[in-house]
């Protein structure tokens, strides 16, 4: 590799060619400051915030360390009066525009430009007198808010929309101090083909984007004492949390935080890896049943609901290849609300089913048809990981003082298997740990598809079970998911089985998860740190295939019969529907 | 913030011209703006449903589209009407009381710049300098040019508009 040599600082540092400032400079342990550049997603030298000097010949210039290359001998200073004046009237007109209420603000102490402000210490005075946006909240989508008084235009949310996602439902409207980012007419989120995966809340430096959040009611409901509340956690959940509370990033702190729910008044507190385990028996049958009659393939999964939705509105032809499985979520809902409620002695009524998620779509998905198996709806109220952080806090709890503590019976017991999910890759391992189980009737010797695992947006593998080749991809992000999709609209696609998850990396980097700052996502692969932790976890546990679960055959011998039973069909499984791109 | 007003009335012809317009220019680099322009060209202007049809028929987001259309002054939103007015508030024109034409007419149609009447007779824009400093304050409807103007002219001008 070519490697190019400079200094930063007077601090001497070599880098591979096409390297930029910045990250030469990060390289060398100087932070230069960014706003709108986020590595690998929008890298447009829009905000000029990172401006540094360059040492020149005929004097030196400024130029944005975001997008500029390293060059051969190139001396490059970071802290000169010069930078810090230019980034602090940047920050100064950025500011002349911005709703300042910080304190009532959603990321008041996780604000990118909150904390930009700290660092340049900034003052209260309008230097640039003039007019003020001030433009309505759009609260039109069910999972999210818009609050554009906030926005600073840094074109993050537009990236990962329009070019990580390809979804391209936001983009920036009207020129000038006009230009607001919106959707198209004017319309709201909610009006759009928009698939709820909160990926752009996810890269928003600012409180312009956040989920519609529901700690309130949740807090309502358990101080109804003729409420019965239950939680549900995903596996994702475990791994993201412990970052509100200063943890590293790929910290698992499953015991803490069942500790915290209990804490916060649940009256149980539920796996959804339960649900998981039980996704994979109804799953992994399906698939069985698809390959011995003649069913469609390939078969795809259904857990992730943002991928659901983008498939309804973007391939309703194909839609007969997703499983007719519920999410985890979903399940772990329905069976709360029937097994659970009947075992329990409790009105399913009278249950207030609560989940918490790495995930904003789960916000749409409760409010789908069918997802109600005991005539009421499956699940009440998501709360993301960041609302369930904010939870913690607000009822006052010492997180990292709490004991470790487990989940409840009779649908808290769960597999490695289970755990997975999280990752890109996890369903489809965990799948195949018990279908090629079920297909040999054999004893797997390892139960790890390893494969299948790792951050890259596509992989696939080739399994030879029971003298049949398997064939099978996974993808993450929709943007990855269109070239799966169009393969099997062409009729080209060689899989059986195919995992897709909405966002990059899967869940664990899902738009409900704690908000991590370019200052650290630049430099450190965040989805790859998390999903660790949760291999970690599933190489912990005694039981790692989902049929082996000794709650998950209780529930099977006790009520639902066997995989796919009709009792299995009402309870766990679901149907799609068409609708437009628009 | 633009909004829609009046109905659409596209005809299938025009959608059967501007296919093949999408149909021809899909697969170029750099083709929205081009398919976009010509669009203009066959509805006189850019609404919902001639930026959705564009959009499925290039599989470009109705966001971008819509984003480049309210980028660029040189793409409309609204109709315009069978007579289009403009009023010059260049600086000769502004000093001499162009406002006040701007501000009665306004008035007078019940539009805002940009818009169409509901009869789709008249439209009105803001133009800047035509080139008629010497006759400020000016307008013009279609071809027309009106100068030295004062607001008690404008009922007879529009009368002659039929």
């Amino acid at each position: 590799m070519d490697m190019v040599n400079l200094k930063v600082n007077g601090i001497s540092v070599s880098v591979p060619k096409g390297t930029k400032i910045v990250a030469a400079a990060h390289e060398a342990g100087v932070k230069v400051p960014t706003l709108c550049y986020l590595k690998g997603v929008n890298e447009i030298a829009s905000c000029r915030i990172c401006m540094v000097e360059v040492v020149g010949p005929r004097g030196n210039s400024l130029v944005p360390a975001c997008a500029q290359p390293v060059k051969e001998g190139m001396e490059v200073l970071t802290n000169t009066p010069r930078v810090l004046d230019a980034r602090r009237r940047t920050l100064q007109l950025i500011l002349s525009d911005h709703n300042k209420k910080c304190l009532s603000c959603v990321r008041n102490g996780k604000c990118e430009l909150q904390e930009l402000c700290h660092e340049m210490n900034m003052d209260d005075e309008d230097h640039f007198k003039g007019a003020q946006h001030l433009p309505p909240v759009d609260d039109s989508a069910v999972h999210m808010d818009r609050d554009n008084s906030k926005c600073i235009l840094c074109r993050r949310c537009v990236s990962m929309c329009t070019n990580i996602q390809q979804i391209g439902v936001i983009g920036a409207n009207n020129r000038g101090f006009n230009t607001q980012i919106g959707c198209a007419f004017e319309r709201g989120l909610g009006e759009t083909s928009c698939v709820s995966c909160g990926q752009c809340i996810a890269v928003c430096p600012t409180g312009a984007l956040y989920e519609k959040s529901y700690i309130d009611e949740v807090l309502a409901a358990i101080a109804d004492p003729k409420k019965h509340v239950v939680v549900q956690t995903a596996p994702s959940v475990r791994v993201g949390l412990g970052e509100e509370f200063g943890y590293p990033i790929g910290t698992d702190v499953e015991g803490k935080m069942a500790a915290a729910l209990r804490r916060i008044g649940f009256d149980k507190v539920f796996d959804t890896d339960f649900g998981a385990d039980l996704t994979i028996m109804e799953e992994a049958n399906e698939f069985v049943e698809r390959v011995k009659t003649g069913g469609v393939l390939p078969m795809i999964t259904s857990c992730s609901p943002g991928w659901v939705k983008y498939c309804e509105h973007y391939y309703p032809d194909q839609l007969a290849h997703l499983s007719t499985c519920k999410s985890p979520q979903q399940m772990q809902g329905a069976v709360t609300k029937t097994y659970y409620a009947k075992k329990a002695g409790i009105d399913p009524k009278d249950i207030v089913s609560v989940s918490v998620m790495p995930c904003t779509a789960k916000k749409f998905e409760i409010g789908r048809d069918g997802q109600e198996a005991a005539g009421v709806k499956d699940v009440d109220y998501v709360l993301t990981t960041r609302e369930l952080a904010r939870m913690i806090k607000r009822v006052g709890l010492d997180f990292r003082s709490l004991p470790d503590e487990t989940f409840d019976d009779p649908i808290g017991e769960s597999t490695g298997a289970a755990v997975i999910f999280g990752a890109t890759g996890g369903v489809m391992e965990a799948a195949l740990r018990t279908a090629v189980e079920t297909l040999t009737g054999e004893t797997l010797a390892r139960p790890e598809f390893h494969e299948v695992r790792g951050q890259e947006g596509i992989k696939e593998a080739t399994y030879n079970v029971a003298g049949m080749e398997v064939k099978v991809a996974v993808a993450s992000s929709t943007g990855n998911a269109r070239k799966i999709m169009d393969q099997i609209r062409a009729g080209t696609a060689p899989w059986h089985f195919v995992e897709i998850m909405c966002c990059p990396g899967g869940c664990v980097n899902g738009g409900g998860q704690p908000q991590v700052p370019a200052s650290i996502r630049n430099f450190v692969n965040v989805p790859k740190l998390r999903a660790d932790a949760l291999y970690r976890n599933n190489e912990a546990k005694t039981i790692r295939k989902s049929h082996e679960n000794p709650s998950i055959k209780k529930i099977y011998a006790d009520f639902l019969g066997k995989p796919g039973s009709e009792t299995a069909h009402h309870v766990l499984h679901t149907h799609y529907v068409p609708r437009e791109v628009c | 913030m633009k909004s829609q007003t009046l109905p659409f009335t596209g005809t299938p012809e025009q959608a059967a011209e501007l296919q093949k317009v999408i149909a021809e220019l899909k697969d170029q680099p750099g083709a929205l703006m081009p398919i976009m322009q010509k669009a203009q060209g066959i509805y006189g202007y850019l609404p919902i449903e001639v930026q959705k049809m564009i959009a499925d028929g290039t599989g470009i987001p109705i966001e971008k589209i819509y984003g480049v259309s309210t980028f660029y002054a040189q793409f409309n939103l609204q109709p315009k009407g069978k007579y289009r007015i403009s009023v010059c508030l260049g600086t000769a024109c502004y000093v001499k009381g162009g406002d006040k034409i701007w501000d009665a007419l306004r008035k007078k149609l019940g539009i805002g710049e940009g818009e169409c009447t509901s009869d789709r007779k008249f439209s009105l824009d803001s133009c800047r300098c035509i080139g008629a400093c010497g006759m400020a304050p000016v307008m013009m409807i279609n071809d027309d040019v009106y100068g030295r103007l004062t607001v008690d002219q404008l009922d007879g001008i529009l009368a002659k508009y039929n």
